[in-house]
């Protein structure tokens, strides 16, 4: 930012540099259109995304097709670009179908924690006193299992199924959020323009939803992808462990670990899910970097 | 720093309370009668009726807690149908196996993480600075239960070099040092390091670069310290950072060690969870997590009460 207004001051007059002095947004902007390494990682997470939602026009085969004599051909065969599976089930087509359960058990449980969390926190927060007391104690209640083992505690005791997976992943990244947003929503409280809007006369719930969701929405919404990428690697991780999706459903999880019992027929197509939720789980720390340098967050 | 370290001790109590009751509530959301979670199916009548009494289960909720509890604390957390063994039993060789991976995952990890940390927060900005922050980056995003199935893939079934599972001659039941249970150790113990080298080298490298910044360095500088001498001071002020972010990587290599101990059939926790899952034994499941929450609290108390020995301004409430 600085060099900009240095460059225009060179050239432009003094009323003109005040116009052109770039807004938050413009600025955040600016700083992603500067940053390839981002700018590559979001667009591969939207193929990532696309092929998942146009599964069905991408996927050269039926994912769901066996075929006794293709069993665990290697990565190039004639027709099976990068080989099949156990049950002769084309690869490629079932990465690409597998993207479906991956990313949807990876992001709901982040987005459901967003509002739950984000609710609590806020709560916490801005009401504070005794309130905020007993949220945050059960907060760090959660915060005492690490959190693959809160993961696998509830999955465990509730089963296995996507659905189940997806509740005890919510409940795992409940804590995080609630304390990010309470910790920002604490600090932007004490700020002099809130304390200005509240002795005008403003109501909380219009404090709530013009002041602080506006400040706390952006730190919070980075943090949170963040947690997306945890999310993608533990929701395939509880399936990998047979907790999440069940066979025949193509996952990435559960594919690398029915793939597992065949690494010394064929050991490079069982490692073939991994590269893809390694990759999501990468892509999505590498934008939620970029979009946090972007916007000047320190969490 | 006394009163701190007393509070910080009394704090653990109703943490510890608090997971316990999260523990208990295991057997409750388990779909079903709970009773189904603690007795076979095929139990005969007296047993079960046995049963419902031991466990309270005639009894009101908050009863059946404090029984649950009592019995805990005596590290009775009753038997595994599935094995016969009592499951505090399973428990102590399990935890010890799982304690060798997490030890020689978390040295390996502070040592890495440190190392290139150190190199990046100095030299910000250049290529080793690039380079270590990718890697980082990977570390922390890599699903650690793949790499350990890679290395198989690479170290194992391609060039047959090392083992791909379990502890080694004897199981865990002699377990030794020596050549050939070390080589067992070896890519479990790599893979489990990945993430700590990732979280620790982005923390020492932050660390690092904040305290360059600092004016008692430039101070240092213009005194004419050499660099090593100032180094030392840098690293002195790194200490707690690091301190805390690889004492509580200890934890979550604990929590975290069942994805890698399933590649691996290595014999500790993990194992033991998975078992419970597939033979939906709650008292096994719920005694190994108790014991590795417990485990967690504990280490995070450490590190607290160490970090404000190391740096008294800590001491905050």
């Amino acid at each position: 930012m600085s060099t900009l207004s240095t460059n225009s001051s060179k050239n432009l007059d003094a009323g003109q540099i005040i116009t052109d002095s770039p807004s938050y947004w413009s600025s955040v902007r600016s700083n992603l259109r500067n940053d390839p390494v981002t700018i590559a990682f979001a667009l591969i997470l939207l193929s990532l995304l696309l092929s998942a939602i146009f599964a069905d026009f991408l996927a050269p085969l039926d994912p769901y097709k066996t075929n006794m004599l293709k069993r665990l051909k290697p990565i190039g065969t004639e027709g099976f670009l990068l080989g099949a599976d156990e049950l002769g089930r084309d690869m490629l087509t079932r990465l690409i179908y597998g993207g479906r359960l991956s990313l949807l058990m990876g992001i709901s449980p982040v987005v459901a924690a967003l509002f739950i969390g984000g609710l609590l926190g806020l709560t916490a927060g801005f009401v504070g006193g005794k309130v905020n007391m007993s949220i945050m104690r059960v907060m760090d209640v959660f915060y005492a299992f690490p959190s693959v083992l809160l993961a696998i505690a509830i999955s465990g005791a509730l089963g296995a199924g996507i659905f189940n997976a997806i509740i005890s992943l919510t409940i795992v990244f409940i804590p995080p959020i609630a304390r990010v947003t309470e910790s920002v929503t604490t600090q932007i409280r004490a700020l002099d323009y809130v304390e200005a809007a509240r002795a005008s006369g403003a109501k909380s719930l219009t404090i709530i939803r013009v002041h602080i969701i506006s400040n706390v929405a952006g730190p919070v919404f980075v943090y949170s992808t963040s947690l997306i990428s945890v999310s993608i690697i533990l929701s395939s991780g509880l399936s990998f462990l047979g907790l999440g999706t069940e066979p025949p459903q193509p996952e990435w999880g559960l594919m690398l670990n029915t793939l597992r019992q065949s690494i010394y027929v064929n050991p490079w197509v069982a490692a073939l899910p991994g590269v893809m939720i390694f990759l999501t789980s990468l892509s999505f720390n590498m934008m939620s970097d970029g979009i946090r340098s972007a916007m000047d967050i320190k969490l | 720093m006394v009163a701190y370290i007393i509070r910080r001790i009394l704090y653990v109590i109703p943490i510890a309370l608090g997971v316990s009751v999260i523990i208990f509530g295991l057997v409750h959301i388990a779909p079903g009668d709970p009773l189904n979670a603690v007795v076979p199916p095929d139990a005969p009548k007296e047993t079960v009726e046995l049963l419902i009494k031991a466990y309270g289960f005639d009894k009101p909720l908050p009863v059946q807690y404090l029984i649950w509890l009592g019995k805990a604390l005596e590290g009775d957390f009753g038997i595994s149908y599935a094995t016969g063994r009592t499951v505090s039993d399973a428990i102590a060789s399990g935890v010890v196996n799982t304690l060798i991976l997490a030890v020689g995952g978390i040295l390996i990890g502070t040592i890495m993480g440190c190392l290139i940390g150190a190199l990046a927060g100095y030299f910000q900005g250049s290529w080793v600075d690039k380079l270590a922050t990718g890697f980082a980056i990977a570390g922390v995003s890599v699903p650690h239960y793949w790499l350990g199935l890679v290395l198989v893939i690479i170290f194992s079934v391609e060039l047959n070099v090392l083992p791909a599972m379990g502890m080694g001659p004897g199981g865990s039941t002699s377990w030794a040092w020596n050549l050939e249970h070390f080589k067992h150790l070896i890519l479990p113990v790599i893979t489990l390091s990945v993430i700590p080298i990732g979280i620790i080298t982005r923390s020492v490298r932050a660390t690092i670069a904040e305290i360059l910044t600092m004016e008692f360095i430039q101070t240092l500088e213009a005194k004419g310290l050499r660099k090593s001498h100032i180094f030392t001071h840098v690293a002195k002020n790194a200490a707690p950072t690091v301190l805390a972010v690889s004492g509580l990587q200890v934890g979550y290599l604990l929590g975290g060690s069942i994805l890698v101990e399933t590649v691996f059939s290595w014999p500790g926790t993990g194992f033991l969870l998975n078992d419970a899952i597939f033979r939906r034994d709650i008292p096994l499941l719920q005694g190994v997590i108790l014991v590795l929450a417990m485990f967690f609290v504990v280490l995070n108390l450490i590190v607290d009460i160490a970090q404000s020995v190391i740096d008294p301004r800590m001491n905050r409430s």
